[in-house]
């Protein structure tokens, strides 16, 4: 699960108000590595909660994403690098996204984040 | 500029569509991504018939759309065409100098194909048709594997048999400089035969490219398949260069597949493709996406459960839903691996959750593609597709696939935002799909109208038959 996907995900349990940004449980983290595109980040960074995006790749950890963005940042290359790697290629194997207000798992497996509901959450 | 457009004779309301998509892409309507051709048919051809003129800007825009397309055999530059040999030799020499000549000169290479449609011509019929183009100066050399132009002689006619292909009123005769072709070659590479993970519903390589030219799909577009199974679809548009998602509700097929080298990861891999950004399993009908996100995808491209060789799955208890138990309560030991069950999900409510899901998530313009089934009662296929006050349906494709139901390709474009009112309304008919559960999924049943018996005929001798088959199949193509 790359944090682009992180990013998009919310606890949808019934009842549940805030259910975003899920916590990060890292068993094993892999890099992948993706194309760099820039009007791809251009258009994406827009649609990113920053905030939930840095918290996430230092629980990953990768630190090196500023606390606060801008969009004339988008204008350094060397930005548009750190953006591409916390957003695409930091790449959780194994672990689970935790919803903040229940603290229930939602398990990763094989990079894969399960995120089908219980029948009692629905 | 007016070019001859010929196409593969196949899947025949496919083929316009996919050029006009494709001309969106390269820029032939002005900034917008829409529009569509101007399109002639030439004389005494059957509106089915591969040969058609098309109205194209420019020839870097013509080049353009036939090499990405799967249905178009070649653009050509028409130098001459006619009824007869005598007429197609008067418009070749009418036809400008100015345009002729630059392909003829000494220091160019050349090569002259020579094809009738429907029929295979011999190699000395074809070298009888070429000495007849004897007239025009070609002034360069013969090179028959990599020339500098090519030059295209065709004629479609009757031959006087039933042979299924479209009824012809005359000969016509075609000759052209080719200005570009499509590579089918990627089918081949693609095809599911040689495909290492394939699932029961696994989107056939032609028409997965198809879709993909249908939502325009280019680099560093991100498409977004929420029944993405075997990933078919999503290779397609990686091949173009998108960068991919996927869901699915079965996490077998996203996660485990059939093993560590044959997943969905590993078809990605087989082909060399950039893999997905992501891939999850999610139900469709509870999607997992935070409030406030919308407006991400560039295209959602589909092929939604319809209940006929896979039904679908939704959250929520199959016997909860159908009323037989009470809401069931997960102890809390048993939380952890709990596996939850699921309940069937109705094609209405599919495809309402599919539009309700691209109406938010799609950027203005997006694309929505994707297949709506069809049961062929009755001649001619059902208009009632359905709408969504976000989305114009700019083609339905269909294409047939049993004697009982179609597939209809539909395309949409996202013209209007997500309004507080539009969501709203959705939440409404989600909840009224909840507590009519089972009203809809009997409603919706296509299963059973496309498995049931057929009534046989039976004719004066005992024999019994379907009907007789046309003499012109038509879309059967």
């Amino acid at each position: 699960m790359r944090l682009l996907t992180h990013n998009m995900l919310s606890s949808n349990i019934k009842g549940v108000t805030n259910g975003f940004p899920l916590l990060i449980e890292v068993e094993k983290v892999v890099e992948k590595q993706v194309d760099f595109n820039e009007d791809f980040l251009r258009n994406m960074f827009a649609k990113i909660e920053w905030k939930a995006l840095v918290k996430a790749s230092r629980t990953m950890g990768y630190t090196e994403l500023p606390e606060n963005s801008e969009a004339s940042m988008l204008n350094s290359d060397e930005f548009l690098r750190k953006f591409h790697h916390a957003l695409l290629e930091l790449h959780l194997e194994e672990g689970a996204l935790v919803c903040p207000e229940t603290g229930r798992k939602f398990p990763v497996n094989k990079g894969i984040p399960n995120m089908l509901l219980h029948e009692d959450e629905v | 500029m007016w070019y001859l457009c010929v196409f593969y004779h196949r899947l025949l309301e496919y083929r316009k569509p996919e050029f006009e998509s494709l001309a969106g892409l390269f820029g032939a309507f002005a900034g917008s991504t829409t529009g569509s051709l101007e399109w002639r048919l030439p004389e005494d051809q059957h509106p089915d018939s591969p040969f058609h003129f098309v109205n194209i800007p420019s020839e870097e825009i013509a080049r353009n759309i036939a090499s990405r397309s799967i249905l178009v055999k070649g653009i050509y530059e028409l130098w001459g065409e006619g009824q007869s040999f005598e007429e197609l030799e008067e418009a070749i020499k009418s036809y400008s100098d100015e345009q002729k000549l630059p392909y003829l000169t000494p220091d160019s290479t050349f090569k002259i194909t020579v094809e009738s449609f429907g029929k295979v011509i011999s190699f000395h019929e074809q070298n009888i048709r070429l000495q007849k183009l004897a007239f025009i100066p070609f002034k360069g050399r013969v090179n028959l594997k990599n020339p500098d132009h090519k030059f295209f002689l065709m004629d479609n006619d009757d031959y006087g048999s039933e042979n299924g292909l479209p009824p012809i009123v005359e000969r016509r005769i075609f000759f052209g400089r080719e200005i570009g072709a499509a590579d089918r070659k990627i089918l081949q590479t693609y095809q599911l035969k040689s495909r290492k993970y394939l699932g029961p519903t696994a989107m056939d390589a032609e028409m997965a490219f198809l879709m993909a030219n249908q939502a325009q799909v280019r680099t560093g577009k991100l498409v977004y398949d929420p029944f993405v199974g075997t990933g078919s679809i999503l290779i397609a548009a990686a091949h173009f260069g998108a960068m991919t998602m996927g869901a699915d509700i079965d996490i077998r097929v996203v996660r485990d597949g059939r093993g560590p080298d044959c997943n969905v990861w590993s078809n990605f891999k087989q082909y060399e493709l950039p893999m997905p950004l992501s891939l999850l399993r999610a139900d469709n009908n509870l999607p997992p996406w935070r409030s406030g996100l919308k407006e991400v995808f560039d295209a959602i491209i589909c092929d939604p459960p319809y209940g006929v060789r896979a039904g679908g799955r939704k959250s929520g208890g199959r016997k909860l839903l159908k009323g037989v138990v009470a809401p069931y309560t997960v102890p809390d030991d048993k939380r952890t691996g709990h596996i939850p069950s699921t309940a069937p999900y109705s094609l209405v409510e599919c495809v309402h959750d599919l539009l309700d899901l691209a109406a938010r998530m799609l950027v203005p313009g997006g694309r929505l593609v994707y297949f709506y089934p069809v049961l062929r009662d009755n001649e001619s296929v059902d208009p009632n597709f359905p709408e969504h006050p976000c989305f114009e349906l700019i083609a339905s494709c269909e294409q047939i696939l049993s004697y009982r139901y179609s597939r209809v390709l539909l395309t949409m474009i996202k013209i209007a935002p997500y309004t507080e009112d539009i969501a709203e309304a959705a939440r409404i008919r989600h909840l009224e799909f909840k507590e009519n559960h089972l009203k809809w999924l009997e409603d919706g049943n296509l299963h059973s109208a496309v498995f049931e018996p057929a009534e046989i005929q039976i004719n004066g001798s005992g024999d019994a038959k379907f009907g007789t088959k046309p003499k012109y199949r038509g879309k059967y193509v």
